[in-house]
């Protein structure tokens, strides 16, 4: 036998022994699995990065933000408007260097529609502690229904380089669960 | 531009010697092409591993050692270094040893090998220079619009001009071989192989052409690019270029394993068909950056992540079996028959070039494979982007696999084409132990802090300045500093590789004027393989109890893959609801 620095002489296309044909076999059922997995997500899982898709100018997007803060500002927090939109919203999130606009308080259990976008280069979403990750690019309004399934004090960390101040952008999402009462603060920490 | 060979000079192009131990012809041209990448890459490894050590001292929060804007800055180096010029530089090496010296021909045409070489070089310096001057702070990705110098691009544009002409004499060289009939039969298993290495290489550079090229023209405010297509083409020179490091990679695996053992190959017609499905697929992978991006359809993400339905991890499937098969058959017929794993117990564990073959199969397959796969599913990437999770993942199969199996052929390279003894033998012997061990930690230990949602490329993950505290599992804090622990270690062997290796270059002792019985009864500095080569075997008629211990690893490995797989969808189904 001949190793896989020779020359094979002759006509090397025969058939394969029966260890190797079993194990293509087995891979390739195996693939198929990986394959039927995203598909069969989008039908029965609750996890999907679809979302509605358009491209927008980024300040065209940031006069939308800002429109929809002063329709639904409740307070402001660290110099951030906290904006609390109703069940079932548009709610626009802009992220720039180097700052997530504004701070939002949602409801637990309730869906929402996220806008992300950016006003000037890619920035990252990255929901604290869930660790939920999506891009953010200048251009592109990435339009995701979300639903809230925990209360709590969120945040949002910007998870792709965008400049020398990357490491402080950081924002908040406060989830407050209608069923228990106490809700938490929109305040300073 | 080289497909038609013209007659060489008989100055350049006919200095042939023969290789005392292979008996292999080697062209003089060949062997100063391929000492001369090797060095460059061995100098980008230096530049690399340096970063390497500074980005590794910042991340871990406890020395934190880098101020942000050198972070930044030093990040883009480390990448840029490792994955672009290293990488590059040791592949270019790789396609002139696949045609040349195991075709026992002339380079096709010496003199434009050797422009190419230069404008490589003149690239890769004019980026370093404007990454360590604060000019190129963009990080590998350079995501538009973050802009960097003209000249940055312009390097980069110069460099894959240069390793484009290369694969085009490596075709070329294939042409001349084949025309001028220095061999018999088809090209050697590991020549077809980097073939397709090749062939990715023009398609990986083709994208590389469509990006940088208006992305350099934007930086002179000449034209606009759009920061969705450039993050789409860029992916197809950013990952296809991995893909390149695949071909060549899992080629010198066969290789090692002939050198090494005599690894056979058991069935060219499977193998072959595994690189085929490279060739057609695994460009495709450029979809496991935008999984989570706003301006593709899910559609074309689901089909694109998954390569046509996976037909490329079939492909690294069926290397990861056939590779392993190839050794243990080899080992088999000269002897080592006993129980499932004799052939592997008694394998020669101290010849650095078989040690870092076999760390660099498993690293590449368990660690890196299964993570990739994973990672790189459509809902799944939600809860991995731009986490640790995903450097965690491609240092497990750029580090972990490509980089350390090329150090196991570094161990092969220095006394065949270099004609020296390799030096600090001893210490050689366990670099490749320290460098997996240490990568493997690594590797691991980052994946799991990215499992928290720690952002990659973040200088302060403890976020002090910023207007809102962030708290992570304070399991993070372990698992941060023992991928700190583990990436010194792997420090400490890519340093001994590069000691070696340099030292053994420029200050070795030759072995050029030994005989081949000789270099035989060397004492030490020259790997088992060549030592006692393997002995030629016949054809056996059952194959399958032939690789019947590889059976069980493999098995071993699907059962691995699939828990990490369904664990993952698990760990996604109990975030927030989103679609």
């Amino acid at each position: 036998m001949h190793t896989g620095m020779e020359s094979p002489r002759g006509v090397w296309w025969k058939p394969a022994h029966k260890a190797e044909k079993m194990w293509v076999l087995i891979a390739f059922a195996w693939c198929m699995v990986l394959f039927a997995m995203m598909p069969l997500w989008h039908l029965k899982g609750a996890q999907n990065p679809s979302g509605i898709r358009y491209r927008v100018d980024p300040s065209a997007y940031a006069r939308r933000t800002n429109e929809f803060i002063r329709q639904y500002k409740v307070g402001e927090d660290g110099g951030f408007a906290v904006v609390e939109p109703p069940p079932g919203a548009d709610v626009y999130l802009l992220g720039r260097m180097w700052a997530w606009e504004p701070v939002l308080k949602l409801h637990k259990g309730v869906a929402y529609t996220l806008h992300l976008s950016s006003l000037d280069v890619n920035h990252g979403f990255n929901l604290s502690p869930v660790n939920l990750n999506f891009q953010v690019v200048p251009g592109y309004d990435y339009g995701l229904r979300i639903v809230p399934t925990e209360a709590g004090d969120f945040r949002i960390v910007c998870n792709e380089f965008c400049g020398i101040q990357h490491h402080v952008m950081v924002g908040r999402i406060i989830v407050v669960d209608d069923s228990a009462g106490a809700a938490p603060t929109g305040g300073a920490q | 531009m080289t497909a038609v060979p013209a007659p060489a000079p008989a100055s350049l192009g006919a200095l042939f010697r023969i290789c005392s131990t292979t008996g292999l012809k080697i062209n003089a041209q060949a062997e100063g092409l391929i000492k001369a990448n090797a060095v460059a890459a061995t100098v980008s490894l230096l530049i690399g591993g340096i970063t390497a050590v500074l980005v590794l001292l910042t991340r871990w929060q406890v020395v934190h050692l880098l101020p942000a804007d050198w972070f930044y800055r030093i990040l883009t180096v480390h990448g840029m270094s490792m994955l672009i010029f290293f990488i590059l530089f040791f592949e270019m090496a790789v396609l002139y040893f696949a045609s040349a010296v195991l075709l026992n021909s002339r380079v096709a045409t010496p003199r434009l090998a050797w422009a190419s070489f230069w404008l490589m070089v003149a690239g890769a310096v004019l980026v370093e220079w404007m990454m360590w001057t604060g000019r190129a702070d963009v990080l590998f990705t350079s995501y538009v619009p973050l802009r960097a110098h003209p000249l940055y691009y312009l390097g980069v544009i110069l460099f894959a001009v240069g390793a484009l002409i290369v694969t085009g004499i490596f075709f070329g060289t294939l042409v001349v071989a084949k025309r001028e009939r220095t061999y018999q039969g088809s090209v050697p298993l590991v020549t077809y192989g980097a073939a397709t290495a090749a062939i990715i290489a023009v398609i990986t550079l083709g994208h590389g052409a469509a990006i940088y090229i208006p992305t350099f023209l934007w930086s002179l405010g000449l034209m606009n690019v759009d920061p969705q297509v450039y993050r789409m083409v860029w992916w197809g020179l950013g990952h296809a270029s991995q893909q390149i490091n695949v071909a060549a990679m899992v080629s010198i695996w066969y290789l090692l394993g002939a050198l090494t053992i005599g690894a056979v190959v058991l069935n060219e017609k499977i193998s072959r068909t595994a690189f085929v499905l490279y060739v057609l697929f695994i460009s495709m992978a450029a979809a496991h950056h935008l999984l989570v991006d706003p301006g593709l359809s899910p559609a074309w993400k689901v089909w694109n992540t998954s390569y046509a339905m996976y037909l490329a991890v079939l492909a690294s499937m069926v290397h990861g079996f056939t590779v392993p098969a190839g050794m243990e058959a080899g080992q088999r017929l000269r002897g080592y028959t006993k129980g499932l794993f004799e052939w592997l117990r008694k394998a020669p564990w101290g010849d650095p070039g078989f040690s870092a073959l076999v760390f660099s199969v498993i690293i590449f397959g368990f660690l890196g494979g299964i993570t990739g796969v994973t990672f790189g599913t459509e809902q799944i990437n939600i809860i991995a982007h731009n986490t640790l999770r995903i450097p965690g993942h491609f240092h497990a199969t750029v580090v972990g696999g490509t980089a350390l199996a090329f150090m196991g052929i570094t161990y092969y390279v220095i006394p065949l084409i270099f004609r020296k003894k390799v030096a600090f033998w001893g210490l050689a012997k366990i670099q490749p132990y320290l460098f997996a061990g240490g990568m493997t930690i690594f590797s691991i230990f980052m994946t799991f802090a990215g499992t928290f949602g720690v952002p990659r490329r973040h200088w302060d993950a403890t976020f002090a300045q910023a207007p809102f505290s962030v708290q992570y599992n304070p399991a993070v804090d372990l698992m941060v500093g023992l991928m700190a622990i583990g990436g010194l270690l792997a420090a400490v062997g890519g340093g001994i590789y590069i000691l070696c290796t340099v030292w053994s270059v420029f200050f070795g002792e030759s072995i050029a004027s030994l005989s081949s019985a000789e270099i035989r009864a060397l004492p030490a500095g020259v790997p088992a393989g060549m030592l006692r080569p393997p002995a030629p075997v016949a054809d056996a008629k059952d194959h399958g109890t032939l690789s019947r211990g590889t059976l069980v690893l493999v098995a071993v490995f699907l059962i691995a893959f699939i828990a990490y797989y369904f664990v993952n969808w698990k760990l996604l189904s109990v975030v927030w609801k989103v679609g």
